[in-house]
């Protein structure tokens, strides 16, 4: 059995700086608050086409979060209805780009691909995964969404959202660790 | 011969489609909070905690649990003395998912297999339908969400591999799911029938409440050994790590051809939705 993790945890304002994300190890809790964006495959496929043609992105990924989300129908009187994560190893063909122009962190859940991890490394950005089901709890966390591009995508437009103290969980690190692996390492029983 | 009116079904579905997935059951809030004291993970701990504020919060405010409110997986048992009126059943149940998903705010989440078109409406509903004896209709409505189904197995096993092959092939489909399927998650296991049976007696087995126990004690001694090692997988709530990887493991058989030994493994994540009621 490794040792036990001691997460700490951060309330962390967007855009995030290097200094924000280097602090963060796998385990942690962060609250996240501020701007963030949100794109599924389809959103992500345009934002590389455009980067592919040396266009410019409709918004600026430096410093900004993308959280991997599908939300099902706002009811009357609500900004979105249900909003829990979506499984990312979809957009890990496509997050290394959006990597590179500096996004400092992608929200979902599920493991990612090893050249996904390669990237956070390089450019110094996390994964933080949001708890997967919970789409009434980080719901309550979303106070402002507005479509900015892509709208004929309906659930998977690509949103700006302002979020307050949203919760996720650091599972990649700038230091290349993965929560996933060390995580069942640590509670493990074997037979 | 007792008449029941298909506008009650249609309705009824309707209903139980927007509450099941509002509401999530007293049985698993009760093993959240059973688990959640075990529980030797902080990562784990914290995750328990948000599902149960997450559960309060949809009852309370009637949003959905999760944003993936599921294929309509209906299960009907018909007396045989009962005479449905007013129309077609399987329509009834089909506009009773329509209806619901509408009114309640629903995702829509069916599509066209191949060109991926969404259907708009969540339609078609999977419909079981079973004749039972007696003058009662009951109905299941079970909003399954796609992520834990995408995780279950199939296998028909050769005889030889007998109960231990059956056992490893359910604790290697958990090891495999790790956090795709949204754990802390409830194993359903079917063994025996045949290829199209073994997946339903699975499904069926999830039908069960949290905590409840076959009432034949072999098949409870195993539901009971497999829980035990699938909580010894380490995965925990999410796959972060924890003791915490499934809350139940529901085991259903039923004999099945000499040559074959079909075994089944359904994943149900924690939105497990089920609710029931009979006219
Ligand atoms: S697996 Fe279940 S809890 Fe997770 S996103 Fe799908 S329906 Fe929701």
């Amino acid at each position: 059995m490794s040792t036990e993790l001691t997460p700490v945890t951060y309330y962390l304002t967007t855009p995030l700086t290097d200094a924000d994300v280097a602090k963060l190890n796998i385990g942690d809790r962060v609250f996240l608050s501020g701007i963030i964006y949100t794109g599924r495959d389809a959103a992500h496929r345009r934002l590389v086409e455009l980067l592919d043609r040396g266009e410019e992105l409709p918004m600026a990924v430096a410093g900004q979060v993308i959280y991997y989300v599908g939300p099902s129908p706002a009811s009357p009187g609500r900004v979105i209805g249900a909003a829990g994560p979506t499984t990312a190893y979809r957009m890990d063909a496509y997050a290394p780009r959006l990597l590179a122009k500096g996004l400092k962190a992608m929200v979902g859940k599920g493991k990612r691909a090893d050249e996904v991890r390669e990237a956070m490394v390089k450019h110094k950005a996390v994964y933080l995964t949001a708890t997967g089901g919970a789409g009434a709890l980080l719901s309550k966390c979303i106070k402002k969404v507005e479509i900015i591009a892509y709208e004929d995508l309906g659930p998977e437009a690509v949103r700006r959202m302002e979020v307050k103290d949203m919760p996720t969980t650091v599972v990649n690190d700038v230091r290349g660790r993965d929560l996933y692996a060390v995580g069942r390492e640590i509670y493990e029983i074997k037979a | 011969m007792k008449e029941i009116s298909v506008t009650a079904i249609r309705n009824a579905v309707k209903d139980l489609s927007i509450k099941a997935n509002r509401e999530l059951g007293q049985d698993t809030l009760d093993a959240f909070v059973r688990y959640k004291e075990k529980e030797t993970s902080p990562v784990g701990r914290d995750i328990l905690d948000q599902l149960i504020e997450n559960a309060r919060i949809a009852r309370e405010e009637g949003i959905p649990m999760c944003q993936d409110t599921g294929l309509s997986v209906i299960f009907v048992d018909l007396g045989q003395e009962v005479h449905l009126t007013g129309g077609d059943l399987s329509q009834a149940i089909n506009d009773g998912v329509r209806d619901g998903y509408q009114e309640g705010y629903l995702r829509k989440s069916t599509c066209h297999p191949f060109t991926r078109k969404n259907i708009g409406d969540n339609t078609p509903a999977i419909i079981h339908l079973r004749l039972v004896p007696g003058d009662k209709v009951h109905l299941w409505v079970v909003p399954k969400g796609g992520g834990s189904e995408n995780m279950s197995r199939l296998a028909m096993l050769p005889p030889s591999k007998g109960l231990a092959g059956a056992k490893e092939l359910v604790i290697q489909t958990v090891k495999d799911a790790g956090p795709n399927p949204c754990p802390p998650m409830i194993v359903g296991v079917g063994i025996g029938g045949n290829f199209e049976v073994a997946p339903l007696l699975a499904k069926r087995a999830l039908l069960r409440q949290v905590g409840e126990r076959h009432p034949d004690p072999e098949l409870a001694a195993i539901e009971e050994e497999l829980l035990e090692k699938i909580n010894n997988l380490g995965w925990g709530p999410q796959g972060l790590g924890g003791r915490t990887t499934a809350l139940d493991v529901h085991l259903e058989m039923m004999p099945c051809h000499i040559a074959s030994f079909p075994v089944a493994v359904n994943i149900q994540c924690h939105a497990n939705r089920h609710l029931e009621v009979t006219f």
